[in-house]
């Protein structure tokens, strides 16, 4: 089992965690947003996908590489988008005009 | 050494990543921090994506700019829809982030191939099943929410068993493949194809009631998808970003699965809906009392606190600006108007929540079931526009109800109930409302926006 692993295993762990801790105080009004914020987040692996398809290996792995950065970059800059533009609409009853 | 140098540069650009992501979703606990909470997220996913075009292991950067215009070209007007449209783009973006994670997690295979030792072959392969099946089974719940699918549970006999034969038959090979990972590599495409078969055969069966629980699963499979590739890249980022994600949606569906009072296992292979089709077939006629829009217009005017109850049907006859015409009107007249939000009404987590928002009723107008059931005894009337089954009191008092024991909001403990619905055909779920039948309750019979608007035209007082 590599050194590595068991590094990554801690930090899952403890992500999970203070995931868990975080997303436990997000008011039930603000569920939706939570969802497509996490997912913009989550697009992150953006980062992994733009390394497979620069590298230039294969032509397999350069394509599958850009299908996924393609992928995960309209769930970005998408995700970002809706959730702002949602958390927008989001207004109080007391006059703040 | 420039490219060392660069490499810890990388690093630490993607560890301020990480706390801005963490900091994001703090910031996300409140609506009065929470649009400081993208912009952390937003600063954090550029900072990541600047670097990593840095790193000196690009070589070739064609391709990275066609997809990233690609990606953009998808991606906003998906940021754009109609907030009706939320749900479908939010399972849609699920099977394009796990579509990201099995694509990486497949090109790391055939680039290391004769090399992959057994346990990046596990790793691997427990990646790119979870991967693929929740990119076919997110497509799935997009297509029933779109309406392209019929959205009523699909079933045929033997269906559990075929679905986790599926599953069984993608584990097995998985195994075979961590055995002996090159001598099997043929095995490695059918692995992937059964995985996304069974993706299909998963969300297919799910009713339309269900989709809160199944969206925020597949929110924790894309998530946790993305955090198994963070491991086999060793990419410390993903693993974060992905635990965050995974969390977030496991904690979504607990709460919606409580919601419900049911379990997992019961919402994934329990094809609700079916069983219940019978029952309600069987009971008797009952009287129930029927009111015009004068008439319930001139109890609402009576009232002096008024709760509304929205629920999908609200969403589907788009009556959320109307909705917001006749708060402003009770609220104009001193009638004190809340909203009591299920935390399943709708098709995702928190759908009624950003409807009313659209409508530019105030979210501190908006209340958690919890909260507004201790409000409801003193309450003179309670509206229900579109819910059904989380208004049943047969989930409190009836234990042979299918729903008996889910959480209900207690509307029939208002003073008077109103309730607009199309017709007495019992609701998605197939199951008879009671609540229906009590002398305290109205029933408004008519499309929930057309009623809504006749309502506020009597009580501004044009009336013809």
């Amino acid at each position: 089992m590599p050194a590595d692993f068991i590094s990554n295993l801690y930090l899952f762990i403890l992500a999970g965690f203070i995931g868990f801790e975080v997303i436990k105080r997000v008011s039930p009004l603000l569920h939706t947003p939570l969802m497509s914020l996490t997912n913009a987040l989550d697009a992150i692996v953006v980062v992994a996908a733009i390394i497979i398809a620069g590298r230039h290996e294969s032509v397999l792995s350069t394509t599958l590489g850009a299908i996924a950065v393609a992928a995960s970059f309209s769930n970005m800059v998408g995700g970002f988008l809706i959730t702002d533009r949602m958390l927008r609409m989001f207004k109080t009853g007391r006059p703040q005009k | 050494m420039t490219s060392l140098v660069s490499q810890q540069f990388l690093e630490f650009a993607f560890i301020a990543s990480v706390a801005l992501f963490i900091l994001a979703l703090r910031w996300l606990s409140s609506p009065v921090t929470a649009r400081r909470g993208v912009l952390a997220g937003e600063i954090g996913a550029a900072l990541a994506v600047g670097t990593t075009l840095l790193n000196p292991e690009l070589v070739q950067y064609r391709w990275i700019i066609i997809a990233l215009i690609v990606g953009a070209g998808i991606g906003i007007p998906l940021g754009l829809v109609h907030m009706t449209a939320v749900p479908q783009r939010t399972a849609l973006s699920h099977a394009f982030g796990a579509l990201s994670a099995a694509m990486i997690g497949i090109a790391e295979y055939y680039v290391g191939l004769p090399k992959v030792t057994r346990f990046e072959m596990g790793e691997i392969s427990l990646e790119v099943i979870i991967g693929s099946l929740t990119f076919t089974g997110s497509l799935i719940a997009a297509g029933k929410l779109q309406e392209l699918l019929p959205q009523r549970p699909i079933t045929y006999p033997g269906q559990n068993f075929v679905s986790l034969s599926a599953l069984s038959a993608a584990l097995l090979i998985a195994i075979a493949l961590t055995v002996n990972p090159s001598y099997h590599a043929f095995l490695f495409p059918i692995m992937v194809g059964v995985a996304l078969i069974f993706g299909i055969l998963l969300v297919t069966p799910i009713g339309g009631a269900d989709m809160p629980t199944v969206i925020s699963l597949l929110n924790s499979y894309a998530g946790f998808s993305a955090a198994l590739l963070g491991f086999v890249l060793n990419s410390k980022v993903l693993i974060v970003a992905g635990a965050l994600d995974g969390s977030s949606g496991f904690i979504l569906s607990v709460i919606m699965c409580k919601a419900m009072n049911r379990s997992f296992a019961n919402v994934m292979f329990g094809a609700f809906g079916q069983v219940q089709a019978s029952s309600a077939a069987t009971t008797e006629a009952r009287t129930v009392r029927s009111a015009t829009p004068e008439e319930a217009a001139a109890i609402l005017g009576a009232a002096s606190t008024v709760v509304i109850v929205p629920g999908y049907g609200m969403a589907v006859a788009q009556a959320q600006h109307k909705v917001r015409e006749l708060y402003d009107v009770l609220t104009k007249k001193g009638i004190d108007v809340k909203f009591g939000i299920h935390p399943v009404a709708g098709r995702m987590p928190g759908h009624m929540n950003v409807l009313l928002a659209e409508a530019d009723i105030p979210y501190d107008r908006l209340l958690e079931m919890d909260d507004i059931n201790s409000e409801l005894p003193q309450t003179d009337v309670a509206l229900i526009i579109g819910a059904n089954d989380v208004t049943n009191p047969a989930a409190r008092t009836d234990p042979s109800s299918p729903i008996y024991g889910m959480p209900i909001l207690d509307v029939d403990k208002a003073r008077t109930v109103m309730v607009i619905k199309r017709s007495m055909s019992p609701g998605f779920a197939g199951i008879d409302n009671p609540l229906y039948y009590l002398d305290k309750t109205l029933m408004l019979f008519g499309d929930a926006k057309a009623f809504v608007g006749d309502i506020v035209r009597e009580l501004s007082g044009g009336g013809h």
